[in-house]
């Protein structure tokens, strides 16, 4: 039995197995992928305060040795429900956890384009992480798809590895971009990809035309989309699929919600940090009580 | 527990060792690498045989198997080369190359 189970490995999650672990509660980390969550794609982070410079993966290394070194545990597993009780019950893809408090910091997962060929060519030339997978694009041509911030700064990356970038917009660019080897196509979306064993081009259209474009990656960078639907029985949740919550409390009483998939107005690693801190806080104040 | 090879743990656990091992090829300045250990930690400890090459140290290995990008995993055979995987994957994915 653990005291507490936490259901993701981002910085909210790990920040909260830190807390916990700190006040000598048993701890479990569930977490599907890799830990860190979203921040891994970063190459720079720059507003976590203490930090002048860090990249994604460094800082999330360090808080997963933090947060292990202190003794919580981490398995890679699917959290697929969660029971409500006195004692409560996480159901992964593998095992049931018991423990006395749950919090569920699950993140957001990055949306995906749902265009033929996309799922099938995943490692074979179509990435959603361009500072994990840019290494192997060098002096060869990649696409990137998505016209926000994070796919800027994804072109940008990527321009100083492959020998062109494409960076392809539905709308017009948040921010413009200067780059010799970058080709910025504004106002078209990808239609097709297509392939033999690995990615060979894509299909991009506009209202009026289409066209053919031979790349040897195709970087996804269009944002995010919630990832709570296995909680949905039980936690109450919003229209967009955020989790409603006070003060990291959710509907019911032991079920804790922290970091970007509660309902918040800013997104960022500091607050999903606080968030964490507060979560692991709240529910070892909920444990005391319920003794 | 990941073995940690060498040259001469490579030839004993992969190429003379009758079954299914995974060798994973690493380095310690690449992030992507450093985030796959823990996972494959954790497969070893489900009863999977692993063995993990530093391509910097090993470097002649690296280059007999032709490894140009990191993390890169691949599973052997009675010592042969039977299947190779590239790039952060999740625990799903590295438990199945060890299926048929």
């Amino acid at each position: 039995m653990y005291d507490i189970v936490i259901i993701g490995a981002g910085i909210a999650g790990l920040t909260a197995a830190i807390y916990a672990s700190r006040a000598n509660k048993k701890v479990l980390i569930i977490e599907k992928q890799n830990y860190g969550g979203r921040i891994i794609s970063a190459p720079h982070v720059k507003n976590y305060p203490g930090f002048l410079d860090i990249s994604g993966v460094d800082l999330a290394t360090n808080l997963y040795v933090q947060a292990t070194s202190l003794g919580a545990e981490l398995v890679f597993e699917n959290a697929e429900s969660i029971q409500n009780g006195i004692n409560k019950k996480v159901i992964t893809d593998k095992h049931e956890y018991s423990c006395k408090a749950i919090i569920i910091a699950t993140g957001l997962d990055r949306r995906s384009l749902n265009i033929p060929g996309e799922k099938e060519l995943v490692g074979k030339g179509v990435s959603y992480c361009a500072t994990c997978d840019g290494n192997f694009y060098k002096d060869k041509v990649v696409a990137v798809v998505g016209g926000g911030k994070s796919a800027i700064e994804d072109a940008i990356y990527l321009s100083d590895i492959a020998s062109k970038v494409y960076l392809i917009s539905r709308k017009n660019l948040e921010e413009e971009v200067n780059k010799k080897n970058i080709e910025v196509i504004t106002n078209y979306s990808v239609d097709k990809i297509n392939s033999k064993d690995n990615i060979e081009s894509i299909d991009i259209k506009s209202s009026n035309d289409s066209k053919n474009i031979k790349v040897d990656g195709l970087f996804v960078s269009i944002g995010y989309e919630t990832s709570s639907e296995e909680f949905e029985s039980v936690i109450e949740l919003d229209d967009r699929g955020y989790i409603i919550s006070n003060n990291t409390h959710t509907n019911l009483d032991g079920i804790f919600a922290a970091g970007d998939c509660c309902k918040k107005d800013l997104r960022q690693l500091v607050t999903a940090a606080s968030d964490g801190a507060i979560a692991a806080t709240e529910a070892i104040k909920y444990i005391e009580k319920n003794r | 527990m990941v073995i940690e090879g060498n040259n001469e743990i490579f030839e004993k656990e992969v190429l003379n060792y009758e079954g299914k091992v995974l060798v994973d090829f690493n380095a310690t300045w690449c992030g992507p690498c450093r985030m796959l250990k823990p996972v494959l930690d954790q497969v070893a400890a489900n009863g999977k045989k692993i063995v993990a090459i530093d391509v910097d140290n090993d470097r002649d290995i690296a280059i007999k198997y032709n490894i140009s990008s990191i993390p890169c995993l691949i599973l052997f055979e009675n010592g042969k080369e039977v299947k190779r995987s590239v790039g952060l994957i999740p625990i799903n994915e590295i438990e199945s190359l060890f299926e048929e």
